[in-house]
Order: C-alpha cells, then structure tokens, then sequence
C-alpha cells in the first residue's frame, strides 16, 4: 500500500478550515446561547 | 433427477464471500444480543447482511428485478430520508437545559470534532479519494444519522463498513475512551473537582434555543440544514409544551420505526463485493482513529483552557464527554470521575458537554459538506 503524501499534505487545509469552522460557529453559539438566558430568564 | 438437482441449483452457488458476510452477520447479531451493543442498529444490519449475501437473493436487484431493500434504500436512504427523520426522534429525545446553564460546554463539543477532521487527512494519507475520505473521516462524528447523510451525499461506495464501524464504535464508547482517557491526564488532572450550580432555564430560552441553532448554523453551512434542522425540529416539539403527542410519538414510534427500517436497508451494502475488501479493515481502523482522536482534541481544549484559568480549572475528561456519542459518554466521564473521587459528580457538566457534542457533529457534517462537497 503506497501513502500519499500529498494528499494529505492538501487536506490538512481543510482540517484547518473546519476546526477554525466550528469553533467560530461554537463561539456565536455560546453568545447566542448567553444573551437566551439572560433576555428570557424566570 | 436432472429437475431435482435443478430445484437446488442455487445452494452450489454460494461462493465462500458469501459465506464469510453471513459469519459478519452472525457476529453482529451476537453482539447486539448478547453483548447489548446499539442492538438497535447491529441486529437489523446483522440479519440483513445474512439476507442480502444469500445467492441470487430475492431481497436485493437481480437482474431487472428489483429486490424491496432496493426499494428501501432507495426510498429512504439514497434520498437520505431516514437518517433525516430519526432526528426529528433523537432532538425529541435531548434535553439541552445542562448546555443553556452553562454555554462555555459548547466548547468541547466543538473540540472533540478534532478526530473527524484528522481521519480526513490520515484517510487521504491511505490513498482514499477527498470524498470517500470525508465519508469514513465522519465516523468521528459518533452520530449513525450524520455518518449516512454524509457517506451518502458524496455516494461513497463505503456506506455499508463506514456505517457498520460508526456504529460499532459508538456501543464500544465506554471500552475505547477510558483507556486514551488515563493515557493523556494526570491523576491530579482527573481529580479536579467541578462543583454544579444548576442555573434554571427559562421556558422561553428552551423553545427559541432550536430555532436559533438552527437560523445561525444554517447560514453558515447551509449544506447542514436539513441535518440541524431536523434535529432541532425534534427538540422544538419537545420543548414547546403543546405538542406532547408528536414528542412522544418521535421519540418512541418514529425512532423505532425508521429504525428498523435503517438498519435492515443499509444492508444492501454489506454484499460481499461491495464489504469484503481490504479497504474495509482499513475503514475499521481509520474510525478508531476518529474516536481517539476526538477524545484526544476534547481533553487537550480543556487542558489548553486551564492554563488561561488557573483559579477555575475544567476536569480535562469533560473534553473527552464532547464526542457525540449520548449519553454513553457523558456516563463514562462520571464513572471515571468517581473511581478516582468518589465525592466528584461530573455528570451534569459531562451531561453538558455529551449534548453540546451532537450540535458539533451535525456542524461538523455541514461543515464537511461544504469544504468537500
């Protein structure tokens, strides 16, 4: 079996890419998650 | 004579494929009998596995005649219909209240996403083409819905092992996490200790929380809206308080029922030409790898977030409970928790972080689709 190496040279962009992805999304999620419970509190 | 032997022509033609996918199928159903792993899932696919590998079966196309598990998986699984609507049951079945009291748990969910986006690469690195690499990379994801809409939407030829290993690995939670779990913590680390303070959370927050979660991640990656959508949906009826029926008919009859349909149908692709090959082993490997690594990236974030927060330190094991995988990982981060103190209940953080998981994984999915697709 042959490794590709620059297949996975290519794809470390799109790791990258999706943990910056999730983490701004996580972020947005946490204030929208914050300013929820402050706005609509018992 | 000659018509006798004719009558059972077709029990010469079993070729030794076959009889190794009826073995595989037999194991499956074995483990989810006896074993009680996701029986759910393992004893449909484990039946099935042995129906579709029986020669000239009935059950799948031959020829110009189309075989009913054809017929389902084209009516629900190529169209990625029934991973869609068991959602709606298991957002039915969540209760993000943990996650609402205490937002900054989100962060692991996110975290432990890190094994799906490094088996992508490691995929790659083994010679699997972007897609088919994107479609084992979300076994990481330890969502069987999410893991089929996406190995589905890229068409990936591996459907059938990357579902079967998705599975698997998600009734082997409390077996492969523990160990990777002592291996990168200290005892130190494992002892810390995190008082809860129940926050309550309003009504309000509770019915506008999926209709948020699903505006915000569907216009970042609108490639996962059905996938957050759904789920949300679920949760929304749960949550509303006036469609009590609906919530319990999703999360008992419409679970089980596209269950049962689910697991039966994926097995179209445990065929021995499509299952019995090299690649699958790999597949099993790689999924592994997911699950570690998830573990891995969830304890590292919170590692990493107690060096900014030295007087307010996170149990480093609440990272590993961000995998996807409800509520097993949640248990196994409390179980761990107590062996080392039995006075350190981290559950309703475990609690909060397991659910903030499924949310990740789904966008995590989006995510895939979008940068892959």
């Amino acid at each position: 079996m042959s490794l590709n190496v620059a297949a996975f040279v290519d794809s470390l962009s799109i790791m990258g890419l999706g943990m910056l992805g999730i983490f701004i999304v996580v972020a947005v999620l946490i204030a929208v998650m914050v300013l929820l419970t402050r706005v609509f509190h018992d | 004579m000659q018509q006798i032997l004719e009558l059972f022509e077709n029990v010469t033609q079993v070729t030794w494929q076959q009889a190794v996918m009826w073995i595989i199928g037999a194991l499956l159903i074995y483990l989810g009998i006896r074993k009680k792993m996701e029986p759910t899932l393992l004893i449909p696919m484990g039946f099935g596995a042995i129906l579709v590998n029986l020669p000239n079966s009935g059950a799948v196309t031959q020829g110009s005649e189309v075989g009913p598990i054809d017929v389902l998986f084209n009516a629900g699984i190529a169209n990625e219909l029934f991973p869609l609507l068991l959602f709606i049951g298991i957002g039915a079945m969540i209760d993000f209240a943990p996650l609402l009291s205490n937002p900054k748990m989100m962060l692991f969910g996110g975290a432990a996403q890190f094994g799906i986006f490094f088996t992508l690469s490691m995929a790659c690195l083994f010679g699997f083409e972007l897609k088919d690499a994107a479609s084992i990379a979300i076994i990481g994801a330890a969502d069987g819905p999410t893991s089929i809409f996406v190995a589905n939407f890229f068409q990936s030829k591996y459907v059938g092992a990357i579902v079967v290993a998705a599975y698997s690995y998600m009734a082997l939670v409390p077996i492969v996490q523990p160990p990777v779990i002592k291996l990168i913590t200290t005892k130190k680390e494992r002892l810390i200790r995190m008082p809860y303070r129940q926050r309550p959370v309003s009504k309000t927050a509770k019915i506008l929380f999926p209709v948020v979660i699903t505006m915000i991640a569907g216009l970042v990656a609108p490639k996962s809206v059905a996938l957050v959508g759904f789920l949300m949906f679920g949760n929304l009826i749960r949550e509303c308080g006036v469609l009590d029926n609906l919530s319990e008919t999703a999360q008992n009859s419409l679970a089980n029922i596209v269950t049962i349909l689910l697991g039966f149908t994926i097995s179209t692709r445990m065929q021995a030409e499509y299952f019995l090959a090299w690649e699958t082993i790999l597949i099993m490997c790689l999924g592994l790898v997911a699950f570690v690594f998830d573990t891995v990236g969830g304890v590292f974030f919170a590692k990493l977030m107690n060096l900014f927060t030295p007087h307010n330190k996170v149990n480093p094991m609440i990272g590993a409970a961000g995998i996807s995988a409800f509520p097993m990982s949640a248990r196994v981060v409390n179980k761990l928790g107590l062996e080392e103190d039995p006075e350190n209940f981290l559950l309703m953080h475990a609690v909060g972080a397991n659910v903030s998981g499924q949310i990740a994984s789904v966008i995590a999915g989006g995510l895939i689709l979008t940068l892959v697709g």
